[in-house]
């Protein structure tokens, strides 16, 4: 047996099934690729329903990040499953008492909203080639079209009010499955560590900067590789949305920290211990340190000393880099960190990261990697860029 | 172990099944067999095991009885043999890592208001059982001044309100009408949410199989009126099971004359083990 499970090692008193952890780092992977679902959404809304036209150049690139995300979201969820055959029996016969049992209908629904507002946003562009192009990517388009090769005045507003009415409920759609992942978390009563009401707010707000960073990220090395120059105003606009949602982030995260320690339950000198000891770096330095109070202050700087060009660009892209770190540190203190304190409150496990495994750090990676791959190939097909496609928007 | 009783149980369906058929009822089975042998339940309310009745085992009518559990943990020797019991009936792999049923040693030493905890998972005791196939506990309070030490048995406490029911993904896992806890293997998709939500730490993943698993307080020997494996084997009485519907059960009699108490009523899970003889620090 020992070949098909990795035990954990462990000091103080745990209960003897905790040896082996549950979630691995695929879990890890799962919060994190939704989060960025979320929040690429959310600054595609900024520009669509909001109105902020200095987003205007990101805005539909927005959007295909968050469908390329979302295909892949189930992807660590059923790898980590013991039976990924019988997946769909969450949605056949789901258990409407379990909050998992609703992810299958949440992700099929906001995969399918996805669809058909890209299919919107870019049908203009779809009809254009499909009326241009000969040969098998002529045929995609023409299929793409689904029929309709009506670009007149009337279609087009027609389009604007289905593309504004989608990306409206997107909004609840896509923060309501980020939400529901933290509840997912925080509505367990068998971790002092999960167990927190803020625990899906904290979930949503870490989305939208980690879906905004990895724009802001995405934006500037796309203009680098494509050669264009970077338009400073629309990642100006992407700085502010994003400094402004991290100090909300740290906040909330500061206040369920505060919360954990003042209301000192059972376990608490334990929690104590995993703070100082082995929380430290990935907790309190990677984290709050280095991940979000690092960014809040080079972002507040730059912002005071009104600096531009690319001293500007470079501070944003660093900024962003950082706290997508701090994101992806919080779903593993979460994650890894929950199942490393033990349920008897009297003990610590260590979680050994696997190389190779089904649940290793090379699949994880691979997993991650794979809706950027996948995006490679679509703004392809679909150039979200201004100057690109400038003829179709 | 679990290869005898392999045979015993396909003899018995076949006896019920026969009885049944013959119109005697399988309740007149159920009493016969209960003197035999202090692996027999007591007598169960007529009509229990009536041909067509409810519940995932044919011939068991799950609503005629509500199970409960009892651990008495002054009774406790610490011997390990309801340990090694359970892994045997159940196919439990034999490694430190997987158990339906453990004890824990709490120790005081010296003075210390807090106790040291330990169970035969602790790898010292691993390492003097000696054996993959066995468990015991190691003399590592030989040479120090013991205040207070005792055992605690553990097991899946059956909740009435299950956390790890609430959260399974696909009702793989059900409460029962009888009261016990179980796991449809062949519905589970192996997602390990109700590991997560267990408070007791009483579920663990069989990567053999690849789906979850728990006691199930023998589910396939209790509804063939026989007592579960660790009841079974117990040599101090420690673990006491029956049927709460009967007043006269060994378990309705744990309940009455003591002052019993559950592990983490806080959870509101609302535990079905009861437990007499336990400190303030074991949850």
């Amino acid at each position: 047996m020992d070949e098909l499970f990795q035990s954990q090692s462990f000091i103080g008193y745990v209960y003897p099934n905790e040896t082996v952890m549950p979630w691995g780092v695929l879990i890890v992977i799962y919060p994190y690729l939704t989060g960025l679902v979320a929040g690429a959404f959310t600054v595609s809304s900024l520009y669509q329903v909001f109105g902020i036209k200095r987003l205007r150049p990101v805005a539909h690139f927005a959007l295909l990040t968050s469908l390329c995300l979302m295909i892949f979201v189930p992807t660590p969820l059923l790898l980590h499953l013991g039976h990924p055959e019988r997946a769909l029996n969450a949605v056949l016969t789901p258990h409407t008492t379990s909050a998992m049992a609703m992810f299958g209908f949440a992700a099929g629904f906001y995969i399918l909203l996805l669809l058909v507002e890209t299919w919107f946003v870019f049908r203009p562009y779809i009809v254009q080639q499909a009326q241009s192009r000969q040969g098998p990517l002529g045929l995609f388009y023409r299929a793409l079209t689904l029929g309709s090769y009506d670009l007149s005045e009337k279609a087009m507003r027609h389009d604007r009010g289905w593309i504004f009415m989608l990306a409206i409920i997107g909004i609840p759609g896509a923060h309501g499955l980020h939400g529901y992942v933290g509840f997912v978390f925080g509505s367990l009563k068998s971790r002092e560590w999960w167990s927190s009401d803020l625990m899906p707010p904290i979930f949503l707000f870490s989305a939208i900067i980690s879906g905004t960073a990895l724009l802001i990220v995405l934006y500037v090395l796309s203009c680098w590789l494509r050669r264009k120059p970077v338009d400073l105003s629309c990642l100006k606009a992407m700085a502010y949305s994003l400094w402004g949602f991290l100090m909300f982030t740290l906040l909330l995260e500061g206040v369920e920290l505060a919360s954990l320690v003042y209301r000192g339950r059972e376990g608490i000198d334990m929690i104590m211990n995993y703070i100082s000891g082995p929380a430290f770096l990935p907790f309190i330095v990677l984290q709050l340190g280095i991940g979000a109070t690092v960014p809040i202050v080079i972002l507040s700087f730059v912002f005071w000393r009104g600096t531009t060009g690319r001293a500007l660009a470079t501070a944003i892209l660093v900024s962003a880099a950082l706290v997508m770190l701090e994101v992806l540190m919080m779903r593993w203190n979460v994650v890894i960190g929950g199942q490393e304190i033990s349920k008897t409150g009297k003990g610590l496990l260590t979680y050994a990261l696997e190389i190779f495994s089904k649940e290793g750090i090379v699949g994880a990676s691979c997993v991650l990697a794979a809706p950027f791959i996948l995006l490679l190939f679509v703004v392809r097909l679909f150039p979200p860029w201004e100057d690109a496609s400038s003829e179709a928007h | 172990m679990d290869r005898i009783d392999e045979d015993k149980p396909l003899d018995r369906r076949a006896v019920i099944g026969f009885l049944a058929k013959a119109g005697v009822g399988a309740a007149a089975f159920l009493c016969g067999g209960a003197g035999v042998a202090n692996a027999v339940l007591e007598p169960a309310p007529a009509g229990s095991a009536a041909p067509g009745g409810s519940g995932p085992v044919p011939g068991y009518d799950w609503t005629k009885h509500r199970w409960g559990f009892g651990v008495d943990a002054t009774r406790c020797i610490g011997c390990l043999r309801c340990a090694v019991a359970c892994k045997q009936e159940n196919n439990v792999a034999f490694d430190p890592h997987h158990f339906r049923t453990w004890v824990e040693r709490y120790a005081y030493v010296d003075g210390s208001d807090k106790p040291l905890i330990d169970s035969q998972a602790d790898p010292a005791n691993i390492a003097a059982a000696g054996r993959p196939d066995n468990y015991r506990f190691d003399n590592r309070y030989a040479e120090v001044k013991v205040d207070k030490a005792f055992f605690v048995p553990k097991l899946c406490n059956h909740c009435t309100r299950p956390a790890c029911v609430q959260v399974c993904p696909t009702g793989a896992t059900y409460k029962s009408v009888d009261g016990a806890v179980l796991i449809d293997h062949d519905y589970c998709i192996g997602c390990r949410y109700c590991i997560q939500a267990c408070p007791y730490g009483a579920r663990f993943f069989n990567e053999e199989r690849q789906v979850t698993d728990k006691c199930t307080w023998c589910y396939h020997r209790i509804t063939k009126a026989m007592m579960p494996a660790c009841v079974e084997v117990c040599p101090a009485s420690a673990r006491i099971f029956g049927d709460l519907n009967n007043p006269h059960s060994a378990i309705s009699e744990f309940i009455h004359e003591n002052r019993v108490e559950v592990l983490r009523p806080e959870t509101g899970n609302g535990p079905n083990v009861f437990y007499v003889g336990i400190d303030k620090e074991v949850n």
